[in-house]
């Protein structure tokens, strides 16, 4: 998901304290926590990490579909892409916003994700190759994380669970832009359904690696359930996917690149192949294909814009003096 | 066809689409997140507006001709913008200087528009002149705040101004299009714009402690006529590299 494995802190092997269980109580009653009230060191570490890692996302999400704005085949679909990728902008800055009420700035934030300190999703660390990228984006990326970010707007976070309810609003409509665009290329030219298919093969899996490890090894699951910043488990969420994109893909005339996906009346869900994990940790530690590219652009980004920000500051304070000297 | 009425549309279309695609590199590489969101808003509205411009010569053109179609398919003798909006973005100093003089020039020139005896075109100015107004107010802002804020900024935009600025005077250069479209009502002397145009950039110059760049004698144009400089075709190689490589093909 657009947070991955978020690392819940040391566990507590005393009693709760009479405070936390006070706490713990308020959360299952499902009252909301909001920035003054009063809440337990892990749970605020733990969110700053889980909403920074999604903000981060956001930001560096912006990088591969971005890469076609230039190049987007319509002046229509240009239009939707740039307003897409400005969601995203915006996206980041509700959800630093968000962060920040619990104790930390957003240039903080910032070092920790150009430091290696702070993650963000497997996800964009893959390349977008060809058109049907951004399509393929939109449709699996964005529909998973709506899939994830919708129980987000019950969390138990105030300012985190309001930032989600417009962020789904966002999604919605990009979930639907980029299937609206696979259709079009599927309903096209030879080549242009080809490109579509080629996407669907490089984006299946890691789609399905984006909502984590499977629950038996996700350690800090059962934590994050109790403070209801995690409302389904990762095989739930990903499961849900699967169900909700298989006919989705058959009306588009796409082969899902999984041979052993198949209906399972029983359980009444799709059963589908083994996920290689060795490849998510792999680009968790660093080692996808983009990783160093993307962390990169957004360094460089920064510290080529270190001059400008550093003169709005500057100029702002010359203001504030000439005010000062004015009323003086 | 009126051949200077669908040359004249193409300048407005041409300057907003290529200006924007320009912007549109800037897309999530922004020196601030607020500034990112609010240059891709500003290529949005530029983008909006070349789409009104171009369906509006497409529709005169006839012949199955579309936005797209006069976006994807010419070449860069084709197109009308003038050098200034095809010039490389540079640093974000670079960008925001030809953002201003573009802006100051463009809100002149679309209030113009606005009392054109061409319905449609006075149509498409007064939506463009509000976004343009608003894009004038947030580039004059960041040339003040800039250009007065730490002695390195004032140096990059001031450096930033010298380079953009010999592309200014085409803004201002008639041809016989301009002459028959000032004559039949429809459009204005280009020539005329210039008085306002340095008025206001001088007083927003004064306020940003920034100098009138000197006149060079180096007067760039070809730009409105279909002579460009090298930067302009490999603009378009990428923006019309898919409608290019899948003739026919729909998006």
């Amino acid at each position: 998901m657009y947070a991955q494995m978020v690392d819940t802190g040391s566990p507590d092997n005393q009693a709760l304290d009479a405070r936390e269980a006070r706490f713990q109580q308020r959360i299952d009653d499902g009252i909301r926590i909001e920035p003054q009230d009063w809440m337990p060191e892990r749970y605020r570490k733990t969110l700053i990490r889980q909403i920074s890692q999604h903000a981060h996302s956001e930001i560096v999400g912006q990088l591969p579909e971005g890469n076609w704005i230039t190049r987007a085949p319509s002046l229509k679909r240009k239009a939707i892409l740039l307003a897409k990728v400005q969601d995203e902008a915006g996206h980041g800055l509700y959800l630093y916003s968000a962060a920040e009420t619990l104790g930390i700035s957003r240039d903080q934030m910032v070092d920790d994700l150009h430091t290696g300190k702070a993650k963000y999703s497997s996800i964009f660390n893959y390349p977008t190759l060809t058109w049907a990228d951004v399509g393929a984006i939109g449709w699996l990326v964005d529909g998973s994380a709506i899939m994830n970010q919708i129980p987000l707007c019950r969390c138990s976070y105030g300012p985190y669970a309001r930032a989600m309810i417009r962020v789904c609003k966002e999604e919605a409509f990009h979930m639907r832009q980029g299937y609206d665009l696979m259709l079009a290329l599927c309903r096209g030219t030879p080549a242009q359904k080809a490109m579509a298919q080629d996407a669907l093969n490089r984006w299946w899996w890691p789609s399905l690696m984006m909502f984590g490890p499977p629950d038996g090894d996700s350690v800090h699951s059962a934590q994050s359930q109790a403070w209801k910043i995690k409302l389904f488990t990762n095989d739930e969420l990903r499961q849900k996917m699967v169900d909700q994109t298989v006919p989705q893909a058959e009306y588009l005339g796409l082969t899902i690149p999984d041979a052993d996906l198949k209906w399972n009346a029983e359980r009444g869900h799709y059963d589908y192949g083994a996920i290689d994990w060795d490849e998510f940790y792999a680009v968790v530690k660093g080692n996808g294909p983009c990783n160093r590219e993307r962390l990169d652009t957004r360094r460089q980004a920064w510290d080529d814009g270190a001059w400008f920000r550093e003169a709005l500051v500057a100029h702002a304070d010359k203001q504030a003096q000439r005010e000062h000297a004015r009323a003086a | 066809m009126n051949t200077a009425r669908h040359d004249y549309l193409l300048r407005f279309g041409d300057n907003a689409l290529i200006l924007s695609q320009r912007l549109a590199e800037w897309c999530g590489k922004g020196p601030a997140l607020e500034e990112d969101m609010a240059l891709t808003n500003t290529a949005l509205d530029l983008l909006g507006q070349a789409r009104l411009w171009l369906s509006l010569a497409a529709e005169q053109a006839g012949d199955g001709a579309d936005e797209d179609t006069l976006a994807y398919l010419r070449d860069d003798r084709a197109f009308r913008n003038v050098l200034l909006v095809e010039q490389p973005n540079g640093s974000y100093a670079s960008t925001l200087a030809r953002q201003f003089l573009f802006d100051a020039w463009s809100s002149l020139a679309l209030r113009r528009l606005l009392v054109s005896s061409d319905a449609a075109i006075a149509a498409i100015a007064e939506k463009a002149v509000k976004e343009v107004g608003y894009h004038l107010r947030r580039s004059s802002d960041l040339m003040v705040r800039l250009g007065d804020g730490t002695e390195r900024s004032h140096a990059l935009l001031q450096a930033a101004l010298d380079q953009v600025w010999p592309y200014h005077h085409e803004l201002f250069t008639g041809d016989a299009v301009d002459t028959e479209m000032t004559a039949a009502g429809i459009g204005f002397d280009p020539a005329s714009l210039r008085d306002d145009w340095l008025a206001y950039v001088r007083e927003v110059l004064a306020e940003a402690t920034l100098s009138l760049p000197k006149d060079s004698g180096w007067r760039p144009k070809g730009g409105k006529q279909g002579l460009h400089s090298e930067h302009l075709s490999k603009l378009l190689a990428e923006m019309q590299v898919l409608p290019r490589s899948h003739p026919g093909a729909r998006w």
